[in-house]
């Protein structure tokens, strides 16, 4: 487990948590590249079937942030 | 926006005023300037960094912080080691894009404006001079500005609070308040700031958070004045979390050794000097105005008061001595976020009133080519990888995002621009587009929070729709986040490219949406709010119907005498209602009711019902002036014996006092309480008021004020300081030893327990007036007929405390006066010209444009459960009767805002949100794990 890499896909509400996000890369702070960003309009969209298609599909986990 | 500027001079008159503008060298192009940061990385000038409060530093070319509009480098000309010694240029060398200009000068402009609007801002107290509080010397004291900056995630230790003496983290921290505020003793700032005691119980609870349990802050105050919306709230719960008050002035602040530790010595609530150990000290220091406002408003020869602040009147509170200029936010008093917000909105609408006749004649509106039909056609997706100059291309490799990106379905272009966002790129993309006949395009480069309105108007230029378009966010969540490791970011480019080439290959054109906008306001309430509210409207050419529930105009103001800067009320009044009454721009209904209502903004259908009969009335805009009153209570004997009396009753009826030798004030009467947790803002002020009238009338008479904190904010302080010279006693009360007012047969019986003394006092006293609560309206009703929400107090709730202080949520309806919050004269009228500001937006267009991007119900698959109605924060969709097949969920685009809660909670998948449909995001999601 020492060197495992999870893929994370992170559903991000465009208004609050992107730009979080975004606002990190305009600092500079380093994080390790494991998350993969969907943008929403609200974390309120997010289904649960989609968090459930991420995991089928190859994903190691979900983050939903909003 | 002209930036690093000032004005040099202003002549002319409201409607045409020239401006001249003296704008300084910033030595950088701000349209090739990328913010991409290299400069400063390379900029080998260290700083120290102002808006950091000098904990940090910065480099010599710079944005102030990360947020800064417009977010362009500037060059510090007196730190820069090429202006200053000949020699480096590192920034040039190194730029991407070749922005430096070390040959910039500076222009004068010269502009051409009907109304000028003022907003130079504040100062905060220079603390220096105060040697008792040691700020200059003692490392561990510091100024409530230098520990927000300790406090900010973005600032100097990245949140992380720490002593500056040693880097410890403190475990006790003390907060002084009124530093440089209500003091005539060591400065000449006689006022109160305002929003000290706030922001220092919001710096304890945050530091409270950062620093865990144990961590004790404690506050030293005189009056802690929590008179905002939910303020009072706040500081209940810091009280709950452990913060600790302290109603006392330190006198002395002393290091007690070489660590940087602070003895603070005090005097108690029982007189007893005390002395006690904190790790910092932060001194909560009070406003000034700007000197560069101060300037700005001598070279517009305006006039200031005697503060220093900008001259306003409690009746016209935006507008300055000279006609066309107006003056918002902490340059024409001190107060905070939500009232600056409201002025700023305020002054915008009177700036409007005068310059009405020529609204619009400037706009230009852009035409685009007719769009091609291509929603139908295989997807030919054009992908343009963009290398950000090196902040892309120098961390992933771009040739293998784009070669990677070829290997992809549905790809029919791929390639790598310098600058994507460049003028020659975007009108080169629209040739490829062309020629290519893409009819999809992802864009792998920024973030579309910035940069999807640019690509999509270049797609748009193509023929293509604007919605016919992603973006792939490989700077700002990738290479800049992911710098040192090269490989991975490369490896999560392709991903993103990947994912959103995946859902671009499913989106589908969607046509824009425009609502038609009926050209009136409704506005309830026919109070000093309504009123304003709807004459701002009508002066500047929009008509508005006035709902007042009673039979006359005037509301709670019919009772009050004067403003707190002294200004006749009734005479205002009445003018106010004369102007209303005569303006063939207003409809006022007396006597009338709102008793339904449906619609969404530029279309409401409200029912009102007068006398009987029922009109329908169709208008683009809401404005609720629903007003408040004071309370009436059975609290110390009121209704029970006809001296005890409560707010203007006193004022109203002089006779009363005629032969009155002792009068009681009691404040919070009702307020501030279990029932009525809140503030009511404006009691202290009266009573003030009140005070001095009967002791400048007739000096024998003996006037108590028993209060439990006094809450006379921003200038009204004076009338405090007044007050205390003509002699009115103030005695503290708390709310576990309330006074005692009883009847006896020579007149009433105070009893109250005197902190300073330490005793028991009891007061003859032939007259007691109340300062009770003031009260919502029964608003629920109207709330429920718009679908508005109200606090527990039955308060409105704006769609943001701070920042959207008279929106709701919905669009098209604004709120103001009393039915937002206990407030003044001055701010209902600046707010009601706010809230009629924000519905001219609205009223001001024919057809306003909304966003596409909403929900659509199938109702072949919906069953009515009504779960998307209940969910939806913004009453954009209802439930219709579907003739006999029970009811149906109906969307209202022009209130729908996109967030999809419907979509996510509908059971049968009933609803899709355009241009976020389950296929289009799944498509990513999917795409995201391969």
């Amino acid at each position: 487990m020492e060197n495992f890499e999870p893929k994370i896909v992170a559903f991000l509400c465009n208004w609050c948590a992107y730009a979080g996000a975004d606002l990190a890369g305009v600092s500079r702070l380093q994080h390790p590249s494991f998350m993969r960003t969907v943008r929403v309009m609200c974390s309120g969209r997010v289904d649960p079937i989609f968090i459930i298609q991420a995991l089928k599909n190859g994903c190691d986990g979900a983050l939903v942030a909003g | 926006m002209i930036t690093l500027s000032k004005v040099t001079s202003i002549t002319g008159e409201e409607g045409n005023f020239t401006v001249t503008v003296k704008k300084y060298p910033r030595y950088v192009d701000m349209d090739a300037c990328i913010a991409c940061g290299t400069c400063a990385e390379k900029c080998p000038a260290k700083v120290v960094d102002e808006f950091n409060e000098g904990l940090a530093k910065r480099k010599a070319i710079y944005v102030p912080y990360a947020q800064a509009v417009p977010l362009k480098y500037a060059i510090d000309r007196d730190n820069c080691i090429y202006f200053q010694k000949g020699r480096c240029r590192a920034c040039e060398k190194f730029c991407p894009t070749k922005a430096i200009r070390f040959d910039d000068v500076e222009t004068d402009i010269t502009l051409q404006v009907g109304s000028v609007i003022l907003t130079a801002g504040f100062t905060p107290f220079n603390p220096a001079k105060f040697d008792n509080y040691q700020h200059a010397r003692f490392p561990n004291v510091v100024t409530s500005m230098e520990f927000e900056r300790i406090l900010s995630a973005g600032g100097p230790f990245a949140g992380h609070v720490k002593r500056l003496s040693d880097g410890v983290e403190p475990k006790k921290i003390a907060w002084l308040q009124c530093v440089g505020s209500r003091d005539m003793n060591r400065c000449d700032n006689p006022y109160c700031s305002s929003v000290c005691c706030m922001y220092a119980i919001k710096e304890s609870v945050i530091a409270k958070e950062h620093l865990g349990k144990d961590f004790q802050p404690t506050i030293f105050y005189m009056d802690m004045r929590t008179h905002g919306k939910d303020f009072e709230k706040y500081y209940d719960r810091a009280r709950e979390e452990g913060v600790r008050f302290i109603r006392s002035r330190v006198h002395t602040i002393t290091e007690v050794d070489a660590s940087g530790t602070l003895n603070l010595a005090y005097v108690s609530d029982t007189g007893k000097r005390v002395e006690e150990e904190f790790d910092m000290v932060v001194l909560s220091v009070g406003m000034e105005p700007a000197q560069s406002g101060i300037d700005a408003a001598n070279i517009l020869g305006i006039e200031l008061n005697p503060y220093r602040f900008v001259k306003t009147a409690d009746t016209s509170p935006v507008s300055t001595s000279r006609k066309g200029i107006y003056v918002a936010g902490s340059l024409q008093g001190c107060k905070d976020i939500p009232q600056s917000v409201v002025e700023a909105s305020a002054a915008a609408c009177q700036a409007s009133v005068s310059l009405s006749s020529a609204r619009g004649t400037l706009v230009r509106d852009k035409i685009f080519p007719a769009e091609l039909h291509v929603a139908a056609d295989t997807p030919r997706i054009g992908v343009f990888v963009c290398n950000c100059g090196i902040n892309i291309g120098g961390i992933a490799d771009v040739p293998a995002v784009a070669a990677y990106a070829k290997t992809l379905p549905h790809v029919a272009y791929v390639e790598e621009d310098l600058f994507a966002c460049s003028q020659d790129t975007q009108e080169k993309m629209v040739d490829v587009i062309k020629k290519e006949k893409l009819n999809r395009i992802v864009v792998a480069a920024c973030t579309p929070r910035t940069h999807e309105p640019l690509f999509q108007e270049t797609i748009r230029n193509a023929g293509l729709n604007a919605y016919l378009f992603e973006m792939a966010n490989i700077r700002n969540q990738c290479t800049w986040v992911h710098s040192q490791e090269k490989d991975k970011a490369t490896a999560k480019a392709k991903d993103l490219v990947r994912m959103a080439i995946s859902r671009a290959s499913l989106l589908e054109p969607i046509p824009d949406l425009s609502v038609p906008v009926s050209k009136t306001a409704l506005v309830i309430g026919g109070g000093i709010a309504g009123m304003t509210a709807a004459l701002s409207l009508a002066n500047q050419g929009f008509s508005a119907t006035i709902v007042e529930k009673s039979g006359i105009l005037g509301g709670a103001a019919l009772d009050v005498l004067h403003t707190w800067k002294g200004e006749d009320v009734p005479s205002y009044l009445n003018d106010l209602i004369r102007d209303v009454s005569a303006n063939s721009n207003i409809t006022v209904l007396l006597n009338a009711e709102v008793i339904d209502a449906s619609g969404f903004v530029g279309n409401f259908e409200t029912k009102v019902r007068r006398n009987d009969s029922i009109q329908t009335i169709l208008h683009g805009a809401t404005i609720i002036a629903t007003g408040g009153k004071a309370a009436r209570v059975d609290e110390y004997g009121y209704g029970k014996n006809p001296r005890i009396t409560r707010w203007h009753d006193l004022e109203n009826n002089p006779e009363m006092l005629a032969d009155a030798n002792s009068v009681v004030f009691i404040q919070c009467v009702g307020s501030r309480d279990e029932n009525r947790p809140y503030c009511s803002r404006i009691c202290c002020t009266t009573s003030m008021m009140q005070a001095i009238a009967i002791r400048e009338k007739s000096p024998d008479t003996s006037v108590f004020i028993l209060y439990r904190d006094i809450r006379t904010f921003g200038e009204r302080e004076l009338l405090y300081k007044k007050a205390r010279e003509l002699g009115v006693v103030f005695i503290q009360y708390s709310l576990d030893k309330k006074p005692v007012v009883t009847e006896t047969p020579d007149g009433l019986l105070v009893d109250v327990f005197d902190p300073v003394l330490q005793q028991p006092l009891q007061i003859q006293a032939d007259l007691v007036n109340l300062a009770t609560a003031i009260e919502s309206a029964p608003n629920e009703d109207i709330a429920g007929f718009y679908k508005l929400p109200l606090n527990a107090e039955k308060f409105f709730m704006e769609a943001h405390a701070k920042l959207r202080p008279v929106d709701f949520a919905s669009d098209g309806i604004f709120v103001c006066g009393l039915a937002h919050y206990p407030k003044p004269i001055d701010e209902s009228i600046a707010q009601a010209m706010a809230a009629a500001g924000r519905a001219a937006t609205v009223l001001s267009k024919t057809a306003i444009s909304v966003s596409p991007l909403v929900s659509k119900v199938d109702t072949g698959k919906c069953i009515g459960c009504g779960l998307c109605a209940e969910v939806c924060p913004f009453g954009a969709i209802i439930l219709e009767d579907a003739d006999g097949k029970g009811y149906r969920a109906k969307n209202i685009s022009a209130s729908c805002k996109g967030c999809g809660l419907c979509a996510a909670s509908c059971p049968q998948k009933a609803i899709e949100m355009l241009h976020f449909k389950d296929e289009q995001i799944l498509a990513a999601v999917c795409a995201a794990g391969r």
